[in-house]
């Protein structure tokens, strides 16, 4: 197929591409995401290759590498359609049995399949995994059917009927009018509505006008936009192409870190491929629509995820910010009228065209519609990326899809919003995900990060993090930010280093108003979110700091010791084999005793104690009693 | 660096001044650091001042002014990360390498760096060495993996060094 030239050419290759594949046929896939990648997923991919060849059924199955599932603690991920029967932790050795017993004579291998870790209940089909069970995969869903590289799979799912639609049936106005009607909020943290965004783009005055993917997804804890871009590239270009039709635009950038070689390498394909098509470039689809799309790779710098900033490093420059007004939809790139977008915003774009503003702003709730994927991370037996209808209650998604915390810890807080957002405790589970609600409750929703901790997990220490973070990010233009952001660390550090003072709080309270209120970027004025949520919702685990040298969550390494209890000790030396820094004396049958001024505070000798015995303790906030190393 | 290739990689981005990031980038990539060369052949060949590309070069985290190690291992402590115990890992690998964050050591055997985030939360605590993944990485694992790698340095540099005229010389000193 060379260049299509008209929307009945799209129409008459799409009924091509079907009629060429058979729904009954059985398709092999395999999850090709980077965490599935980091996990084998290449090897079982030469396996899948090399055995469907070995065991002669070339003919009779299909075979496809597609992008990221979501279960990404799961991977490397295998799903056979048309039943939907999904293997988990796939290692290469186990493809022939998948092969013989599976796709010769229908009978699922019953030792790939999820099981749940509450109830041992097994689950053999994709739908049936309490994980993808509760969710709305409308963005995501996509990325399990389509290899990422096939522009014709990506048709096969209706793409460019979007791209169709917009350019013969609707005028620039109309897909303006439809994205405002639908109510989607910019998805990259701040929550704007996009139609607004692009109508200021579209009236600016200009004949040069740009618009830009967002894809510096710096949030650490956060890879909603990567696994976007890796597993469904057209869907984000299709959504890039609307808009620029709809602003007046005919030049388009990418913006990709460079951190994400398999986003950057999937999109330049997904580039390629278009242009071939003629999905892209001049005269699209017959339209006289022109557009062109170059790729930015970013270098490393999380500031750049502010539009001021990226702006500045995609014309070359360091990516610091500007002070807005003006805003980019008025002088944005070279000075022209800018949009820019997240990733996952551009990747809803055609959702909304396709099904129409009323079915998008069915879902969700009153000012926050649609879907939200999120990262759930940390200690959460689930973890991966959940795509849920705006509204969920962080509960539900945390405990029906999370699976709860694992080895059966205590929940203590979930972060929300990434460095500029929150930690919310237990009794705000119940909150409704969505833009307005987690920001009333003191946390925000970011791009979408969700980082579960537990009871082991120190919120003064989580507070520290986030300013190291961001005190090493920010850009150094404006004072408040730098200086404020580096006061309070030291703060911090002096506290979880057992050096707080009486006076800190309030002292952190009033620096954290100060570089909120006058920081110029948005980095500068969420920075002392974090600080102000654990404040909030976890004082008595700083007074606990400040007053009494105690880590509540015996995580801070300076404010806690390793003990070994002389009335549990059996002297077996388990501990002392395990100690790296030689801090362990004892000999066999008699009580072991730690050398605190030897200790590194690693932690080895508490997970090496046998659990019969469970002899080492660690205390923070109270002496060390003095043990004597005689016989048990 | 060969001037040829810095050409060749300039030229590819069309001796385009606003993409000197791309470039760098590039050049970074073939050649793992930035030396000094190659920054003013970029800064004459596309009349950008030395001062902004040093601008540059010191803003973006990816940019390296000192030659990288053998063995580049990077820990990832994004938070996801962090609370899964990154930083034990983290100590672990200056432990054994005995190269902090940001750093080479001067054998230009390793180096070490911290990354805020490599997209692998649900791997957590992760740690890559040399491109490959580790993934649930534990601090007993990470000093095998690291240690394996130091054996194969020395083995490899006393392969080397048998195969060298200076085999003699390091049996001379045996000798003594």
């Amino acid at each position: 197929m060379s260049r299509i030239n008209s929307p009945a050419e799209l129409e008459s290759f799409r009924k091509e591409i079907l009629s060429q594949r058979d729904p009954d046929k059985p398709c092999i896939t395999l999850c090709s995401g980077s965490a599935c990648l980091a996990t084998g997923s290449g090897k079982v991919f030469a396996a899948l290759e090399q055995e469907i060849e070995k065991q002669g059924i070339t003919a009779e199955v299909s075979f496809r590498t597609t992008g990221c599932h979501g279960f990404c603690e799961q991977g490397p991920i295998v799903v056979i359609y048309p039943q939907g029967i999904c293997y988990l932790k796939v290692q290469p050795e186990d493809i022939a049995e998948i092969i013989s017993a599976t796709i010769k004579e229908q009978k699922i291998v019953e030792r790939l399949l999820y099981v749940d870790p509450n109830t041992g209940e097994k689950s053999s089909l994709e739908e049936d995994i309490p994980f993808y069970k509760h969710q709305q995969r409308l963005v995501l869903g996509a990325n399990r059917k389509i290899d990422p590289k096939s522009l014709e799979d990506y048709l096969a799912v209706e793409g460019y009927q979007a791209l169709a639609k917009t350019l013969f049936e609707m005028t620039p106005e109309q897909v303006v009018g439809e994205v405002k009607d639908a109510k989607l909020r910019g998805r990259g943290g701040a929550g704007f509505p996009s139609g607004v965004k692009w109508d200021f783009a579209r009236n600016a005055p200009g004949d040069q006008k740009y618009v830009v993917v967002n894809c510096d997804e710096g949030d650490p804890g956060a890879y909603m936009d990567r696994s976007v871009m890796e597993g469904n590239p057209f869907a984000v270009l299709e959504g890039l192409m609307i808009g620029a039709y709809a602003i007046g635009a005919n030049e388009g950038y990418v913006y990709v870190r460079q951190e994400y070689p398999l986003a950057v390498s999937n999109l330049a394909i997904a580039i390629e491929k278009a242009e071939k098509y003629g999905l892209l470039g001049k005269d699209i689809l017959g339209s006289g629509f022109d557009f062109t799309v170059k790729v930015h790779r970013g270098a490393g710098a999380f500031i750049c995820g502010e539009e001021t900033s990226l702006l500045n490093s995609l014309e070359g420059k360091p990516g610091e910010p500007n002070a807005r007004p003006p805003f980019p939809a008025t002088k944005g790139l070279w000075g022209k009228p800018t949009n820019i977008n997240n990733v996952e915003t551009w990747a809803n774009i055609p959702l909304v065209i396709n099904k129409g503003a009323d079915f998008f702003s069915a879902i969700g709730t009153e000012n926050s519609k649609g879907t939200k994927i999120f990262s759930l991370v940390g200690k959460v037996n689930n973890t991966g990326l959940v795509e849920v209808p705006m509204g969920a209650s962080l509960r539900d998604i945390i405990f029906k899809i999370g699976g709860g915390v694992p080895d059966g810890k205590q929940f203590k807080a979930v972060q929300t919003g990434g460095p500029s957002g929150g930690c919310l405790p237990e009794n705000l589970l119940d909150t409704k995900v969505d833009f307005d609600e987690l920001t009333k409750a003191g946390a925000m929703m970011g791009s979408g990060g969700m980082i579960v901790m537990d009871e082991d997990t120190c919120l003064v220490d989580i507070a520290r993090y986030f300013l190291e973070f961001l005190s090493d990010e920010s850009c150094g233009k404006c004072t408040p930010c730098r200086e404020g952001i580096r006061q309070m660390l030291k703060i911090l550090t002096n506290m979880t280093n057992g050096l707080g003072q009486e006076g800190d709080i309030e002292l952190l309270q009033e620096l954290a108003e100060t570089t909120k209120g006058s920081s110029m970027c948005a980095l500068g004025k969420t920075a002392p979110n974090p600080v102000l949520s654990t404040l909030k919702h976890f004082r008595h685990e700083y007074e606990a700091h400040i007053n009494h040298q105690k880590c509540p969550a015996l995580a801070c390494k300076e404010l806690i010791a390793f003990y070994i209890d002389p009335d549990k000790c059996k002297g077996c030396g388990a501990c002392l084999r395990k100690c790296p820094a030689d801090a362990i004396t004892g000999e066999k049958k008699k009580i072991h005793v730690v050398d605190q001024g030897k200790c590194t505070r690693c932690k080895g000798c508490f997970e090496a104690c046998p659990a019969a015995f469970d002899a080492v303790r660690i205390l923070s906030g109270e002496p060390v009693p003095v043990a004597v190393p005689e016989e048990v | 660096m060969d001037i040829g290739k810095i050409d060749q990689i300039i030229e590819k981005h069309d001796s385009e001044a606003s993409l000197l990031i791309q470039i760098l980038l590039d050049i970074q990539s073939t050649n793992n650091w930035l030396p000094k060369e190659a920054l003013t052949r970029v800064s004459e060949k596309l009349a950008v001042p030395m001062s902004r590309i040093q601008h540059i070069t010191t803003f973006y985290k990816t940019f390296s002014l000192t030659p990288k190690g053998r063995h580049e291992i990077h820990v990832c402590v994004g938070t996801a990360c962090h609370v899964r115990g990154a930083q034990d890992i983290l100590a672990t690998v200056e432990a054994v390498t005995g190269v902090k964050p940001g750093e080479t050591d001067p054998d230009l055997q390793f180096s070490v760096e911290t990354v805020s985030c490599l997209g692998c939360c649900a791997l957590g605590p992760v740690m890559v060495v040399d491109g490959e993944y580790h993934g649930n990485v534990v601090q007993a694992e990470t000093a095998e993996v690291l240690e394996k790698l130091k054996l194969a340095e020395t083995a490899e540099t006393l392969e080397k060094l048998k195969q060298s005229e200076t085999a003699e010389v390091v049996n001379l000193c045996a000798c003594q």
